[in-house]
């Protein structure tokens, strides 16, 4: 059974009231919904053409080599994991500006914690393992605050996330192990981010890869995920309809906090330390991989699909205009200008299909 | 997810010594000084529509919010069919039965029309599945479509976005989700309200529709001739009071006018 696609136009109901044929109908929407099909994946397009376009350019088309699928996958396991949750929350018509922070700040905390354990001499698995759950924890923890903040208090997402931004990024984050790196964690967390599986595909891209489809199906296929979309296009009717729109926001948000935690332990995994450096600025590329995706910042409107395939433009145009040999900077106007030419892009769609 | 009716092919002449399927007796509401009711008593018959009709201020809104159990009374019972009742939150009266369609319809633009006709009761498959909520999207199309072919408004396919259909489709999912949900009665809150004359016929239909069903309609509105059209009864509020229970086949819509204003009891006309 296809995904549905939430801007997709099947056959609409136009026929006027108690009159005409429905073959009237179907006739005229097969082509409306032909070229909308078309519209919906665009963004899969976009992506096509930009492998192309950038694997011609690359000297001896380093593109198209495996080293350059690890290193694009290695980078885009961060910004995929905050933006599967940050899918969610944007769908609901919110947002999570502190997605990046939560990612540094709980890879601290792991860090610092499993640091310690080791310098108590604690076995090193169970050091990892603790690590983990500290991570997975604490970005719940922080993510159910944050929902909490917004639900109960009826705070704007934007000014509750941004204000755990500046008190974990800027504020707490610095204060752990005096703002150095921790390097003292256990090995098999470097091993985990060196692994490949199948030799083509590292640990840390297949938690990303397995957390995508799984929460894509949650997304898609269940009851939360379309009452998440209920919530985001009429949250009023939503409540009306029985629906307890305060608890599922706060799990919303407490799964993007989750997700947040899972990404700090798998970039402690890429660098083998812990940085407060690390998911400085990642929420914007998350949200703009969302919104390239085809979400609507007014929600409602979002798929999964579209979400990763908007992550690999991303992380494509970072390493492609790398390989091409443009500098740095560039890589942010790129994304920039790409992410208003999508939310252009769709808002132009809409009102050709509205005619 | 059937309704289940008496099997009774309601007859529009009042069936008035039945006991109501819904009555409110001495219903007062005020907000802070302001009072909105003032001791409103009305019932609703099995197999009636009885429209609800009144000036802006009359308190047409507050008595719908009542008795959707959106607002407390301060004083007076409701009576669902015979036993007082206490409404208190909107969830409690849905329980009970009582369905409200409100002006905005309640519907998520952005989801398909079998979603919206199963938000807040969607299906899920058996097994083990069930324990995460998957849904079971079939059984809910087939599901949908049964639930608004019984509105006999053509909606074409149940998995058109519901942003996308008229306003009167739109009434339509609203009215058939709200009787699929099994009510034993149906508060319309202006239904016709920037609607177009051909969709408020729409709307005419889904009332008639409703009613063929067994459901008792109460239908709130500023549309005159319409309701002289659809309803059995005409309740009209005048500053907090029903002042008139009129049969719609022994008045014009004149009449009602004059009631409304105030004028067939001789009240000065205000202001405003």
């Amino acid at each position: 059974m296809p995904l549905r696609l939430p801007s997709a136009l099947t056959p609409p109901g136009t026929v006027t009231e108690g009159s005409g044929p429905e073959a009237e109908d179907t006739e005229r929407s097969a082509l409306l919904n032909a070229v909308d099909r078309f519209g919906d994946f665009w963004v899969l397009g976009v992506f096509v053409i930009m492998v192309l376009v950038f694997g011609l350019l690359s000297p001896s088309h380093d593109l198209f080599t495996r080293a350059s699928w690890l290193n694009i996958s290695q980078y885009a396991v961060e910004f995929l994991l905050l933006a599967v949750g940050q899918t969610f929350v944007i769908i609901t018509g919110g947002i999570d500006l502190s997605d990046g922070a939560v990612l540094g700040f709980t890879g601290m905390v792991s860090g610092v914690v499993m640091q310690d354990l080791l310098s108590a001499h604690a076995n090193s698995m169970l050091t990892t393992v603790v690590g983990f759950a500290t991570a997975i924890f604490l970005g719940a923890g922080i993510g159910f605050v944050n929902g909490f903040l917004i639900t109960r208090l009826r705070l704007p997402p934007t000014i509750v996330t941004l204000g755990s931004l500046t008190a974990i990024g800027a504020g707490a984050t610095p204060l752990i192990n005096g703002g150095n790196e921790v390097v003292n964690i256990p090995s098999q967390i470097g091993t985990i981010g060196e692994t490949l599986i199948a030799n083509w595909v590292y640990v840390p891209v297949l938690v990303a890869g397995v957390s995508c489809v799984v929460m894509g199906l949650v997304l898609h296929r269940t009851r939360f995920g379309l009452r998440t979309y209920a919530i985001g296009s009429n949250s009023v009717g939503a409540r009306r309809a029985g629906i307890s729109v305060d608890n599922h926001l706060v799990w919303v948000y407490t799964i993007s906090g989750l997700l947040a935690g899972v990404a700090g332990m798998m970039v402690m995994a890429n660098f083998t330390d812990a940085s407060p450096l690390s998911g400085q600025n990642d929420e914007l590329n998350a949200i703009a991989a969302v919104v390239i995706g085809g979400a609507s910042l007014f929600g409602g409107r979002g798929h999964m699909l579209g979400t990763v395939v908007g992550t690999f433009i991303i992380a494509l145009l970072v390493t492609g205009l790398v390989l091409v040999g443009v500098s740095g900077s560039w890589q942010e106007v790129a994304t920039g200008v790409i992410v208003i030419a999508a939310v252009a892009g769709d808002q132009v769609r809409l009102r050709l299909a509205e005619r | 997810m059937s309704l289940t009716t008496d099997g009774v092919v309601p007859e529009s002449a009042a069936a008035s010594t039945a006991t109501p399927v819904i009555a409110v007796r001495g219903i007062t509401k005020h907000f802070g000084s302001v009072q909105a009711l003032r001791g409103v008593d009305l019932d609703v018959h099995q197999g009636e529509v009885v429209g609800l009709i009144g000036d802006n201020g009359a308190g047409k809104s507050t008595l719908v919010n009542i008795l959707s159990g959106a607002l407390q009374p301060n004083a007076g019972t409701i009576l669902l069919d015979g036993k007082p009742v206490t409404l208190s939150s909107s969830l409690e009266a849905r329980n009970l039965g009582i369905e409200t369609v409100y002006q905005d319809l309640s519907l998520a633009p952005d989801l398909t029309v079998w979603e919206n006709v199963f938000l807040g009761r969607e299906q899920t498959v058996k097994g083990p599945l069930r324990l995460f909520g998957w849904l079971d999207r079939r059984a809910m199309i087939l599901g949908a479509k049964a639930d608004l072919d019984r509105t006999h408004v053509r909606i074409g396919s149940v998995k058109a976005l519901a942003g996308r259909l008229s306003g009167g489709q739109r009434q339509a999912i609203a009215v058939g989700r709200a009787v699929a949900w099994g009510s034993r009665v149906l508060l319309m809150d202006e239904p016709t309200a920037a609607l177009g004359v051909e969709q408020q016929e729409t709307v005419g239909q889904l009332v008639r529709s409703v009613s063929s069903q067994g459901v008792p309609v109460l239908l709130i509105t500023h549309n005159l001739p319409q309701v002289h059209k659809l309803a059995d009864r005409v309740a009209v509020l005048f500053h907090g009071h029903v002042v008139a229970d009129l049969r719609c086949s022994e008045v014009t819509v004149d009449d009602m006018v004059s009631w409304i204003t105030g004028a067939a009891l001789g009240a000065q006309p205000h202001a405003g």
